[in-house]
């Protein structure tokens, strides 16, 4: 039943932007033929990708069951949608249940499936809400995690990992109880927003009475035509300096918890951060560089030519003046010495009511081992960042998602066999 | 009034069902959203229930007819103070019994028109009658002189609605899609203080649109007990949380507090509490099958 992988992988309809993000950047301009995908694959030997019991027939899919849980390595789709809920119930039991529904409703999710076969009762209303009827799975993909509120609301505070808990204040911090905490979350990212949003609106229908949600947040990316990094809404490339998702040596180094019952799992720490773009639009190009430290057409670092040059933080010109300003964005996030796995969209969501400003920004994502290291790295940023002029951080949340899912298993199983 | 649904055509005229002569009935009054090509052969035998709930809704319209009328009386007499404390009770029996009463197309607008819904119809506000004008000129106005006949045309409206209401056709899905309609009513607009916009009465309606679809529940307890006693057990659940929830909002005379007294943090609360409620609400329809 199970096709050999490489077999599969071929038939899989696998975009050029896939390819080249899945081989980084040593492939790029490359032209690869779909016959010689499978020898890619095989020779980057990772692991990240194990089908247990996925659909062998859903194109486009990534797979559920696996070491990892998806949409975190998976190869960056071009929307998300990203909830964040409050449980309505006070018992471990009660969580255990809510995981032990959803990881089989996750699965048909990401499979492309209905969430429940139709029934012939029309006087009721259908188990799914229809929207993804008919439609490609579009690499769906779906993240599931904890937040330190929900140990304590459980009285389970002793399985809280004690790298666990909401985010410091810092500098210039504005963050509004409608965009912050929660204490599950929900990331479904795919290559279509209705595929993204049907599966977070499913699973929380699934649960009504168990789960509310606290506050959700819409994002979208979008690639240049070549592959390679996308821009962000201020129009420079986000997401150079990221460790390969293939590359597991470093993620295990940068993403992926190693101890306790969070052992494969990681930490998402999620922030809702306005990008004052009427602002950002006013400023001339010279200094737009000048924060971020890199040349806006290309994406290299200052002094240098291209995205991917290294560059030396401290390097300094002939006047002894950092090449790389110390203020920029770019030389405060690598000074901090602190990595992250980044892996976030763009909003737009309308107007805001208080200012007329556009309502955008960046809903922030990234995933590290232990959250110390998004503090290590936004207390570098501190006051001195120049970007701060720029945007204001109005919400935060931090999850524990689980390990991945083994078949038989279910979602977060190796917290409720903790003691 | 309704459309005879299938149910009631079974149950009138007693008519056995065979073959596929009946699928285009079927359609006409489900619209199933998928192809259905068998019509089911064996309808449930509701009767029991369908009567029980006509039953209730006489009730409320006896006494709607009543309240109004008692209302009427005062706001005539030019008793504002009187009138407005009738008002809201007096509307709780027509919200209740909504799923009957606003099956009459044009006396639901006639009776519990907003000025609103009658501007979006293209009218212009002389076209305005019933409750909510009276409430305008109670809350807003504060003087009853000038409206005696909106008052007058009020009652007679209820009348015909009484009187049409004991020809009504109480079916199964009236039931059921009723039920449902109820909590939708509170989401849309008791929730969003858009009904009482005057009288900030709005958890008076949103009291009685539950206590709706609480009865309609209870009467189709034991049949849904014989189907899924986790549903009911669940529905107990969440009817308690709305309830309680509102529970906080009365006063010490046995109404409610104004709308304009909830925080958005209550409206949330409440707001959620219904959508709990209604998602285990829109599975009573599995007794039909």
């Amino acid at each position: 039943m199970t096709e050999p992988i490489d077999e599969k992988w071929i038939n899989k309809k696998v975009s050029r932007r896939d390819i080249l993000k899945l081989t980084g950047v040593g492939a790029a301009g490359v032209a690869i033929g779909a016959t010689s995908l499978g020898g890619v694959i095989k020779a980057m030997g990772s692991d990240v990708f194990e089908p247990v019991a996925d659909s062998t027939r859903a194109i486009n899919k990534v797979d559920f069951y696996g070491k990892y849980q998806s949409g975190i390595t998976t190869p960056v789709q071009t929307n998300i949608y990203f909830a964040s809920l409050d449980v309505l119930f006070t018992s471990k039991k009660d969580l255990q249940e809510l995981f032990q529904k959803w990881t089989p409703l996750v699965e048909r999710l990401m499979n492309g499936e209905l969430m429940v076969d139709l029934t012939t009762n029309t006087r009721i209303p259908t188990g799914d809400t229809g929207e993804a009827a008919g439609m490609d799975v579009a690499n769906l993909s779906i993240t599931i995690g904890v937040g330190p509120s929900l140990f304590d609301k459980l009285g389970i505070s002793h399985l809280k990992p004690a790298e666990l808990k909401d985010l410091p204040h810092f500098p210039k911090d504005q963050l509004q109880k409608e965009f912050t905490g929660g204490d599950i979350c929900i990331q479904a990212c795919a290559d279509d927003p209705q595929v993204a949003f049907h599966a977070v609106r499913n699973l929380v229908r699934a649960a009504s009475g168990k789960v509310e949600i606290k506050w959700s947040q819409a994002g979208f990316n979008s690639f240049p035509a070549d592959g390679g990094t996308p821009r962000n809404l201020f129009a420079f490339k986000d997401g150079t300096v990221n460790p390969t998702i293939t590359d597991e040596k470093d993620l295990n180094k940068v993403v992926w918890v190693d101890k306790g019952w969070l052992k494969d799992g990681t930490y998402l720490v999620a922030r809702k951060i306005q990008m004052h773009l009427e602002t950002w639009d006013r400023t001339s190009l010279k200094d737009q560089e000048a924060t971020f430290g890199r040349y806006r057409d290309s994406g290299a670092p200052f002094g240098k030519t291209k995205e991917f040059d290294d560059f030396d933080v401290e390097a300094k010109d002939s006047k002894g003046e950092y090449i790389m300003p110390d203020t920029s964005h770019v030389h405060l996030a690598r000074k901090s010495g602190a990595r992250i796995l980044r892996r976030s969209y763009s909003y737009a969501s309308g107007v805001m009511s208080n200012t007329g400003e556009h309502d955008a920004g960046l809903i922030f994502i990234s995933f590290q081992k232990d959250p110390a290291q998004f503090t290590t790295v936004q207390n570098s940023l501190g006051r001195l960042d120049k970007m701060n002029e720029y945007i204001t951080h109005r919400g935060s949340a931090v999850f524990a998602c689980f390990p991945g899912v083994q078949k038989g298993s279910y979602l977060g199983e190796a917290l409720f066999n903790a003691v | 009034m309704k459309k005879k649904s299938l149910l009631s055509v079974l149950v009138a005229g007693g008519i056995l069902i065979t073959g596929c002569e009946n699928t285009e009935e079927l359609k006409k009054d489900d619209k199933p959203a998928t192809e259905e090509t068998e019509p089911a052969a064996q309808e449930v035998d509701l009767s029991t229930e369908l009567s029980s709930y006509q039953e209730f809704a006489f009730e409320q319209m006896d006494q709607f007819l009543l309240e109004t009328e008692k209302f009427v009386n005062l706001f005539k007499a030019g008793d504002i103070e009187g009138a407005k404390a009738a008002y809201a009770p007096a509307r709780m029996y027509f919200e209740r019994s909504e799923p009957i009463a606003e099956s009459f197309g044009d006396l639901d607008p006639r009776i519990d028109g907003r000025l609103a819904d009658i501007q979006e119809e293209g009218k212009g506000e002389e076209e305005w009658s019933g409750y909510h004008k009276l409430e305008h000129a109670l809350w807003v106005e504060n003087k009853t002189a000038g409206y005696e006949g909106v008052a007058d045309q009020l009652l007679a409206d209820v009348k015909e609605l009484h009187a049409l209401v004991q020809t009504v056709d109480v079916t199964a899905d009236l039931m059921i899609t009723g039920a449902v309609d109820l909590l939708n009513e509170v989401s849309t607009s008791k929730i969003t203080g858009e009904e009482e916009i005057y009288s900030h009465t709005d958890l008076y309606d949103f009291k009685a649109n539950i206590e709706g679809a609480e009865k309609i529940f209870e009467i189709l307890r034991p049949k849904l007990e014989a189907k899924d006693k986790e549903l009911v057990a669940t529905l107990d659940e969440k009817f308690k949380a709305v309830d309680d929830l509102l529970a906080q909002h009365a006063t010490a005379n046995g109404g409610y507090v104004s709308y304009e007294e909830l925080t958005e943090d209550h409206t949330k609360a409440l707001a959620t509490a219904v959508n709990q409620l209604g998602e285990p609400l829109s599975q009573m329809g599995i007794i039909l099958e």
